[in-house]
């Protein structure tokens, strides 16, 4: 199954006020696999996150997703392979039933209505949250917002899943929640995060970004184990590994 | 905290909308057209009638108690927009001097006359306009809406405006509260510092804006907001639509008051 690769070839891009996010990224992401994407603040993660979907472009370098390059008349079609769940679920969920947000995606791709219907109840089932169906967003509260936002990412079916700081402002029973619905998710998974004892339970695999390249590539018992290297990079040792 | 007031008073209409009554549960399409029809009528009457427009109460009244709003609630919005209606219809008393009639030797002009005919239409139309909006969810009125083919742009907006106008006002009412928290009663500052806060707003919004739209992207969003065709007509929605026309086309084009008024008249001798 090599379809579903991830492969970034020194990829790197500038906003257009000049700011030099990535400043070239090498990594390859096979069929399956879970990677944590960890750094600093600033170090780039959103920014390589948003190259997923294609909603940037790299400035310079190859983006290869399930075996095509990114690029204007590829995007679409990446698209629909990469769900990506953003940081703030008030930007994902902009419909004005939770319903209605998990059937945009599919609605798009041009489902007929009965397909749509059953692919929100089973999206919406897989996060348990099928019984808010009709709530407005603004009614649901953030644990709820965040399960129903990956609703509408995996109502389209995706090879891929990425998330921008998943477990952000969430309460300790939802962040555990969250953790064990991602790990029965058998997608490509790619997680950006500062929750590195989220990122020890979910990925196997961890990659460290550094003002704008790969600092380090491993596996994530190794990688989060490294205090030094965690350290140079503003983070630390996840809590579980601490020693009191 | 006036500014929270009014944030959860805003909650409050949206929160109506969600209760299950027997006018909550009419289908929006055909609680939109009664609305509109009403408002039709309504206002098409000649401009010195009173009377007739009383019967019309009818309807508000009836959402008002079936759907389970709270008077209070109306009221203070009506309150709140009749100033202004007051003061356009405040020259006709002025400037129509001609008597209709008598009553116990008070000279009752032409402009009285149409002066209250104004404000009776005024509270007639805005109550139930606000009735509608509290009797029925938001997405259903865009349904509503869609189905009467009102231009798919303005739905859109609709929509976007009714999701973020929650989430804006609650970026808005956290910044007022935490310049509160730092001002001490300072008041002479307030001004500037609303400018700024707008300003500020803008800015957010339009970079929130722009990740929704990046959202609404990832999710093969290509310029048509999609939705689907699913609410059918039941039949108390049928009977409903009937009967309130039926009332509708009785109040505007028979003199009920006239009727009631010989039966009572009748009754009496």
């Amino acid at each position: 199954m090599s379809h579903h690769i991830v492969r970034f070839e020194k990829v790197e891009y500038e906003y257009p006020d000049g700011t030099k996010a990535l400043k070239g990224i090498d990594f390859t992401i096979t069929h399956g696999e879970s990677v944590g994407i960890v750094g600093a603040n600033g170090s780039g993660k959103t920014t390589l996150l948003m190259h997923l979907n294609g909603y940037i472009l790299p400035t310079r370098g190859i983006i290869n997703i399930g075996d095509l390059i990114l690029n204007k008349q590829t995007r679409q079609e990446i698209r629909k392979k990469v769900g990506l769940v953003f940081q703030d679920p008030d930007d994902q969920l902009f419909m004005p039933t939770v319903y209605e947000d998990v059937a945009f995606g599919p609605l798009n791709m041009g489902f007929d209505s009965k397909t749509v219907d059953e692919k929100v109840k089973k999206a919406l089932e897989i996060v348990n949250c099928y019984d808010l169906k009709d709530k407005p967003p603004h009614h649901l509260s953030g644990g709820q917002k965040r399960a129903v936002a990956i609703a509408t990412v995996i109502a389209m079916e995706p090879d891929i899943l990425a998330m921008d700081e998943p477990s952000s402002n969430l309460d300790p029973k939802s962040r555990r929640a969250l953790i064990n619905l991602l790990k029965s998710f058998t997608h490509t998974k790619i997680i950006a995060s500062h929750d590195l004892d989220m990122i020890l339970d979910v990925c196997d695999r961890c990659i460290v970004i550094k003002d704008g390249i790969v600092a380090a590539d491993g596996p994530s018992s190794k990688i989060l184990s490294d205090e030094q290297l965690l350290e140079e990079n503003n983070l630390e040792l996840p809590l579980r590994l601490q020693k009191f | 905290m006036k500014f929270d007031n009014e944030f959860f008073s805003l909650g409050y209409i949206d929160r109506l909308s969600y209760k299950e009554t027997f006018i909550h549960n009419i289908d929006a399409r055909v609680k939109l057209a009664i609305s509109m029809m009403f408002i039709v009528c309504v206002v098409s009457f000649p401009k010195h009638v009173v009377l007739s427009l009383i019967p019309f109460f009818l309807f508000p009244v009836i959402f008002l108690t079936v759907g389970e709003i709270p008077l209070g609630f109306i009221v203070k919005r009506l309150v709140i927009v009749i100033p202004f209606v007051f003061f356009i219809a405040i020259f006709n008393p002025i400037f129509e001097k001609r008597v209709a009639f008598y009553i116990f030797n008070i000279p009752i002009t032409y402009g009285i006359l149409s002066f209250f005919s104004i404000l009776i239409r005024f509270v007639l139309s805005v109550s139930m306009i606000i009735l509608l909006v509290a009797t029925t969810s938001f997405s259903g009125i865009c349904y509503a809406l869609r189905y009467f083919r009102v231009p798919e742009i303005f739905i859109t907006q609709l929509l976007f405006l009714y999701r973020y106008i929650f989430v804006l006002s609650e970026e808005a009412m956290r910044m007022v509260r935490a310049k509160d928290m730092r001002s001490f009663g300072n008041k002479g500052t307030e001004l500037k510092f609303y400018v700024k806060l707008t300003g500020t707003l803008l800015i957010r919004s339009i970079l929130r804006a722009e990740k929704i739209y990046h959202a609404m992207l990832s999710r093969g969003f290509n310029g048509i907001m999609p939705y689907r065709k699913k609410r059918v007509f039941e039949k108390r929605d049928f009977l409903f639509l009937i009967v309130s026309m039926l009332f509708l086309y009785l109040f505007r084009f028979f003199d009920i008051i006239k009727f009631v008024g010989r039966i009572f008249v009748r009754g009496l001798s």
